[in-house]
């Protein structure tokens, strides 16, 4: 293993983090909810559409983030290699695994492990498992 | 009026919090789906940022995790949503196999979808799109295996 020290970037990384942090923290002891995106995206599929306000509400805290962030500094880069064939594969794959097993990153991962919660460590151990497998065949055994 | 302020305070912490997880990502670099493949490609050039981004929030998450859990009520009052189940079945498991395969094959998972869309980056859209209907496919299935 062969860490990159120019692309490293550890206090934005960690600072970041706790800001994701807190946010699921204030989330959960002021609004009594998980900050899973999945799980809030995925209760706007139900016919019950009387609890939709705060789902959308919170989403759109996520969509405007980078409009208030520009208005402070620039975006980091984005860099997206996948074509859009790939795109829309993979984002079928990650809206229906992401449902399926009950959250994503942030429900399982962030705000699951916080609760330690045995479910989500093991749905944490599970995708990030098949996305390293993944980026290693891909790359080094594809060559995409 | 009271409840009406307490709904709309409610919604403005809502607000708040997906705000301040969006600034979050943007400033962890988890905004960028090559950082986080950078991430998860172990055997090529490591770039361990993610690791430090699921400490940070962890970390804190600990913490108002441990606070939540001896609460019966919010700090506003309202009722505690926190999953209770601890059975770890085929569909957590599966699902959560298939979604890493995704994330490992474009390095974007939903949060940092939603993100991307406000940035106007026509690729995150389209994936943000298909995301969308993976999730509808998941919605019919469902609605179907249950009649």
């Amino acid at each position: 293993m062969i860490i990159d020290w120019n692309n490293f970037t550890p206090w934005t990384a960690l600072a970041g983090g706790v800001l994701i942090g807190i946010s699921a923290a204030l989330f959960i002891l002021l609004n009594g909810r998980i900050a899973g995106i999945t799980g809030i995206i995925g209760g706007l599929f139900r016919p019950a559409m009387h609890d939709a306000g705060w789902r959308i509400v919170f989403t759109m805290g996520l969509i405007i983030a980078p409009i208030i962030w520009l208005l402070f500094a620039e975006l980091p880069n984005i860099e997206i290699d996948a074509g859009y064939n790939l795109l829309i594969v993979a984002g079928v794959i990650i809206g229906f695994g992401t449902r399926y097993g009950s959250g994503c990153t942030s429900g399982h991962g962030v705000c699951g492990i916080s609760r330690l919660s045995p479910r989500s460590i093991i749905a944490t151990l599970a995708f990030m498992g098949t996305g390293f497998l993944t980026a290693f065949i891909m790359r080094h055994l594809l060559g995409a | 009026m009271k409840k009406r302020l307490g709904h709309m305070t409610a919604l403005a912490f809502t607000l708040l919090s997906g705000l301040l997880f969006g600034l979050g990502l943007i400033l962890a670099g988890m905004t960028n789906p090559a950082k986080v493949l950078a991430f998860l490609d172990l055997a090529g050039l490591w770039d361990p940022s993610l690791g430090l981004v699921m400490t940070g929030a962890i970390a804190v998450g600990l913490i108002a995790y441990s606070i939540a859990g001896k609460r019966s009520t919010s700090f506003l009052g309202l009722p505690m949503n926190i999953p209770t189940s601890r059975i770890i079945d085929k569909r957590l498991v599966i699902g959560s196999l298939v979604f890493g395969i995704g994330w490992g094959l474009v390095g974007i998972c939903p949060a940092p979808a939603f993100v991307l869309l406000g940035t106007g980056n026509v690729k995150g859209v389209v994936f943000l799109i298909a995301m969308l209907i993976g999730m509808g496919a998941f919605e019919l299935l469902e609605g179907r295996r249950k009649k």
